[in-house]
């Protein structure tokens, strides 16, 4: 009794002391996953970063100020001049939502922290809780050390950083939380069969819902997963109990979503999860029929009901093709289009093409953004593939699906993230798994030998000789395989299923090769800490609001954006408008409070296309368009005088492409040379003359007197030249930013009395002549 | 009357008799409504022995109502030492300071030209009594004045304007002076400024200060250029300002600069034992009629500013006023956040200020903090003297929050571990 009691304390006290250990290092996990982002605000400052995060500010700052109610009618002014934008019902509100509450929580204990802190902050405390939920995921699917490893790789992969340092206030920062725990919970679902947990799931969906459009993802994802599970003879009522909850209460719950409201039930984007709702149902109540016949019964049943059912499918797939067809776009939106068709974008809406984040991501992107994970990624398919479970299989299909997506944009990489997270957690475990117990497996031996042979020199030495001995028939194959750490898994992951002491006798791997694996990995592992660490500190941290530069006199910081912001904020009126090209609109509206005509909401193609129009424009009809705007500022960026690539003459063809797009008079081939858009002297006049060439260099050349643009390394085309309808108002330190003002109309009225003067001397002598005409 | 910044310093020189027959004790001064309005401080000393030795003894001002005087005139009341008697005389120096009082024009100028500004006054004093002699000295920033009313005797030399000397003026006799001249200083006023110092007792004294900043002069006509700006600084541009300085007391530590969109990145702080100095950039050079506005916070040791007064309360000694030298604060707010717990506080102030009483909850305040409000208008330099605020506060109250924070993670372990050992399945 004694003996079979003192197993079972040991086996718990072992059991609590690794739930503990594992909780710590859970703690510690999340820790980690909320320092690492704070780079961004020991380097430079706690501050919103880049576009989005300031719309999303400015929205979080009216819902704290006004409440919900005003929150949800709100119609924003400010911006899409004339048109206004009601912010209540296009703006996924499950961020500004989070990062409100957690605003009044703090403020209900009186901890006064400002709507700007909260906001800088949300993004890294929610990837402590998205390492959580991973962790959560992949316990799930593979157990506790394929959780953990997989949240520690999570809590630090490169290309979830990308989106959620401190300052990075943006949907993703809590969207991919929403993500990982709305599977987790589905899995979860699937493997205990708990209403409970089915509930859960569908109002974690619902969050989802509420933070991001990504939630798409999730409702073709599970459906697909459903739909193979049936297909590869996995149906049961575990699955049914996962997925039909979540499909009505899901799309009720989503349907509330003012953003999304009925196309939860009209878009194509939701189809599949309503296709595969009824072939659930239809293969439940094969089931149950089954159940209930016998199989001779059920085989004339089974013809019956089949020869009826596929003539009603026939009917019904009639109806909802020609539904779909009728409408233009078959139903999807643009961007869900350019996934399915990726040329589609570049072909049709140069708009979403012109955004850098929906471009394909190029092969170093991937290095940089999963780095090692990538190379892991198959052997945590072939992990899953061992055992096969739904919820392994999940992963297999997510990998697969993600993929996919993130070779057509860039952004969707952060989908892919928490996939490959999960399945090179599985690897790392699993391999970990087996080279360890291969290595307790025969420490036991090696003791024993290493007793024997202690006396002598260099036990250790002999040891290995031994091993080496014993092994010789083995080992060249192995060695072979430790090189290649990606094949090592093939081995550990088809031993899993077999029988616990089968497998440990099967799994054993020669000792030092173990070792050496072990080292290996234990590198492969701290190579991408040390890439993660690097990738946090020094590339995507930075706000690109400040811009630094180091050189050899120190660090320079070009603070122009917030300059010229600043300088729009208290130097003009109020209610003036400002126009520039769409991506300052959000920084416009929440730092310089002005408005403008077009942001980076880019639901109006036509009214982008109108400035895109203007500014390829010449001085004066440009002038027109914007003044018919009511426009009193115009806003360009550039960066000739100290190199900074990203401003508004390199974005400058796709203001062309976009503005051609709908005002046909602006003709792409009279802006280019050869080719290309030039500024240089080889430039067409066309270019030379626009309003976007003029503002940008406009009296450029008396800065070094030679005009050399240092982004385009060349010297500008035309260096001397007047504005007329324009005046500079106002230029930042560095010239990154420059202001002009609309000459008020006085200006045009004189050009017109001087050219109506000669027209009138004209009519008055051609009246002259009537009247010398008429006494007669 | 010097004239060389924004703010303008009048100085008299008074030699007061008594010819009545009573001993007189009081001397009133005399000033225009609109000396009057921009009218800032008043300061009066009693002047006592040789030229070398000159010993001021400063007196007490107030203000004060006349019967007789024409026109809206105010007046303010010098009470001297010892009254005077029959046929004495006394010297007295008085300082008065006038905001606002130069009057930019042309009130638009471009990037290029120089500000012009005008001063009126009168080219004989403003007094109830019989002047007998006078003498008024205008000290100008430069040699350029474009015009000045000539009142006779009057004549210019260098940066100097003479006019005078006047004899046998009768009381309340005014003679208009309008001096049209170049001041290039910066015209920096700040339109409203909230100073909030808190004091925590556990060694923390933090000041944050939040500005609004206007560029008072010639308001800015036409186009910016920053080539222009950038290349020939001399020439364009010279009535505005890039660089603020601002004065801070010694061992002052964790300095920040910002606004209301971020850090602004151009400060430079110097410090010595004896005092900090601030040297910072708004995020643009100031033209005519620009604003700005931006946060100064830092925090001081606290046992340079707090002290216990010999009947057990403490109280904090603080500078009054705004750090930034040479500038005009038109509001002046003025809040010292008192720890939780403080009681009875009352505030000394040398000078007239609204006072008032507000709680403030910060960091997990349960009963909220009280705050003093001082508020006043008109502020200059001048107005950087020392104030006090007594309160009693028991030190017990420091482990208000400390013990707080404690038991409610203590009551948060035992609700976990009591959650664990509970079974709150209803069936077994």
């Amino acid at each position: 009794m004694a003996a079979s009691d003192a197993p079972n304390g040991d086996v718990l006290i072992r059991n609590a002391f690794g739930s503990v250990l594992a909780f710590l290092i859970l703690l510690l996990i999340g820790v980690l996953a909320f320092s690492i982002r704070l780079f961004s605000v020991i380097k430079y400052e706690s501050v919103i970063h880049e576009f989005d995060p300031y719309f999303n500010y400015r929205v979080t700052q009216f819902l704290t100020k006004n409440g919900i109610y005003d929150f949800w009618n709100w119609f924003d002014d400010r911006t899409w001049y004339p048109l206004g934008r009601v912010i209540g019902g296009t703006v996924y509100p499950g961020l500004t939502l989070t990062a409100g509450t957690l605003y009044w929580f703090l403020h209900s204990l009186n901890i006064p922290l400002s709507v700007e802190t909260v906001c800088v902050f949300t993004a890294p405390i929610f990837s402590a809780f998205a390492s959580w939920a991973t962790y959560l995921l992949t316990k799930e699917i593979k157990g506790v050390g394929a959780g953990l490893t997989a949240a520690a790789l999570l809590a630090m992969v490169p290309s979830y950083i990308s989106r959620s340092v401190a300052g990075s206030y943006d949907n993703e920062a809590v969207a991919i939380f929403a993500l990982i725990f709305t599977f987790y919970l589905y899995i979860k679902t699937l493997n205990t069969g708990s209403l409970f947990y089915a509930t859960l799931n569908s109002l974690s969906y619902f969050y989802m819902v509420c933070s991001w459009g990504g939630y798409t993802f999730i409702i073709n994802l599970i459906p697909m997963h459903v739909l193979l599970c049936i297909v590869t003879g996995r149906y049961s009522s575990r699955l049914y109990i996962a997925y039909a909850p979540l499909v009505i209460l899901g799309t009720l719950l989503a349907a509330l979503v003012p953003v999304v409201g009925f196309n939860a039930v009209m878009t194509s984007e939701h189809f599949a999860s309503f296709l595969v709702f009824i072939i659930i149902h239809v293969v439940a109540l094969v089931y149950y029929i089954k159940g209930i016949l016998s199989p001779k019964m059920f085989k004339v049943a089974l013809a019956l009901v089949v020869s009826i059912g596929l003539a009603v499918c026939c009917a019904m797939v009639a109806v909802i093709i020609a539904l779909v067809a009728s409408s233009p776009t078959k139903g999807w939106s643009g961007r869900s289009l350019s996934l399915l068709d990726p040329t589609y974008a570049s072909k049709y809406i140069p708009i979403i093409a012109s955004v850098s984040e929906h471009q394909p991501p190029t092969w170093p992107s991937y290095f940089m953004d999963i780095n090692v994970l990538a190379f892991l990624i198959p052997a945590g398919i072939i992990a899953c593939f061992s055992p096969l479970s739904d919820a392994s299989l999940f992963a297999v299909l997510y990998i697969v699906l993600s993929v996919y997506f993130s070779g057509v944009m860039v952004r969707l990489m952060l989908v892919l993230a928490p996939a490959a997270c999960i399945l090179s957690g599985i690897a790392l475990s699993q391999a970990f798994d087996v080279f360890t117990r291969s290595i307790k497996f025969q420490l036991p031996s090696l003791s024993d030998h290493s007793h024997i042979d202690a006396r002598d020199a260099s036990s250790e030495n002999v040891v290995l000789d031994d091993t080496i001995k014993t092994d010789k028939n083995e080992d060249t194959p192995k060695e072979r395989m430790t090189k290649r750490s990606k094949k090592k898994e093939k081995e550990p992951v088809e031993k899993p299923p077999t029988k616990f002491q089968i497998k440990k006798r099967l799994s054993v791997l020669p000792f030092e090769a173990s070792i050496i694996a072990v080292i290996l990995l234990v590198l492969l592992v701290a190579f991408y800490v040390v890439h993660c660490v690097w990738a946090a500190a020094e590339a995507y941290s930075a706000p690109s609001i400040v811009l630094t530069s180091h050189s050899n006199d120190g660090l320079h910081v070009f603070d122009d954006f917030r300059e010229a912001y600043a300088w729009l904020s208290h130097n003009t009126d109020v209610d003036d408008k400002v126009a520039s090209w769409w991506d300052y609109g959000y920084q416009t509206t929440a730092m310089a409070n002005r408005t403008v005509i077009v942001d980076n909401n880019t639901w109006n193609n036509t009214h982008i296309a109108t400035v895109g129009t203007a500014m390829s424009s010449p001085e004066k009809a440009a002038w027109e368009i914007f003044h018919s705007l009511d426009v009193k500022y115009v806003l360009v960026v550039f960066g000739g005088l100290v190199g900074y690539p990203s401003d508004d003459i390199n974005k400058f063809l796709w203001m062309v492409r976009i503005g051609g797009g709908v005002f046909p008079h602006i003709k792409e081939p009279d802006y280019l040379r050869d080719g290309q858009y030039r500024i240089d002297s080889m430039a067409t006049p066309t270019m030379l003359n626009c309003l976007m060439y003029k503002l940008s260099y406009y009296r450029f050349v008396e800065t070094d007197g030679k005009a050399f643009d240092r982004v385009r390394r060349t010297e500008i085309g035309k260096k001397y030249f007047k504005l007329t309808h324009f005046e500079e108002v106002f230029t930042t330190h560095h010239w990154m930013v420059r202001i002009y003002k609309l000459k008020p109309p006085k200006n045009r009225i004189r050009g017109k009395n001087k050219k109506s003067k000669s027209k009138t001397s004209s009519t008055t002598t051609s009246k002259r002549k009537g009247t010398r005409r008429n006494p007669f | 009357i010097d004239l060389t910044s924004h703010i303008i310093k009048v100085y008299l020189t008074l030699k007061v008799e008594n010819l009545g027959t009573s001993p007189a004790s009081e001397v009133h001064l005399a000033f225009s409504p609109a000396e009057a309005e921009h009218l800032a401080i008043v300061k009066a000393a009693a002047t006592s022995g040789k030229r070398k030795k000159k010993t001021y003894i400063p007196l007490d001002v107030k203000s004060a109502e006349l019967p007789d005087g024409p026109n809206g005139t105010k007046f303010f009341t010098v009470t001297l030492l010892t009254p005077l008697n029959k046929g004495e005389t006394a010297t007295l120096e008085v300082l008065y300071i006038l905001t606002h009082s130069l009057e930019p024009f042309p009130v638009e100028i471009t990037q290029s030209e120089s500000q012009l500004v005008y001063f009126r006054d009168s080219a004989i004093l403003l007094s109830p009594y019989h002047v007998k002699e006078q003498t008024t000295f205008i000290k100008t920033p430069s040699t350029r004045v474009e015009s000045f009313t000539v009142v006779d005797p009057a004549k210019r030399a260098g940066t100097e304007l003479k006019y005078g000397p006047y004899e046998d003026q009768p009381p309340y006799s005014y003679s208009p002076v309008l001096v049209h001249f170049e001041n290039n200083n910066p015209f920096a006023v700040v339109e409203e400024l909230e100073r909030e110092i808190e004091i925590s007792h556990w060694g923390n004294v933090q000041v944050t200060e939040r500005y609004r900043l206007v560029h008072a002069g010639a308001r800015h006509k036409g186009a910016f250029s920053r080539v222009e700006y950038q290349t020939r600084p001399d020439a364009t541009g010279v009535s505005s300002f890039k660089h603020l300085l601002a004065k801070l007391p010694p061992r002052v530590h964790s300095v920040y600069y910002r606004d209301e969109i971020g850090n602004v990145s151009t400060s430079n702080l110097r410090t010595d034992y004896r005092k900090s100095e601030l040297e910072f950039q708004p995020r643009y050079p100031l033209f005519g009629g620009w604003k700005s506005t931006f946060v100064i916070g830092y925090g001081l040791p606290l046992q340079d500013f707090l002290f216990e007064s010999p009947d057990g309360r403490r109280y904090l000694n603080f500078t009054f006023g705004c750090p930034l030298t040479q500038t005009v604060v038109d509001k002046l707010i003025l809040k010292v956040v008192l720890p939780e717990g403080s009681k009875d506080p009352t505030a000394v102030i040398p000078f007239q200020v609204d006072q008032h009483l507000e709680i403030k909850y910060s960091y997990l305040d349960v009963i909220g903090r009280t705050v003093v409000v001082l508020e006043k208008s008109n502020v200059v330099p001048e107005h950087n003297v020392p104030f006090q605020v007594y309160y009693t506060f028991n030190p017990i109250f420091m482990l208000a929050e400390p013990l707080m924070l404690s038991i409610a993670i203590f009551l948060f372990f035992v609700a976990s571990v009591s959650y664990l050992h509970a079974d709150l399945s209803i069936r077994k």
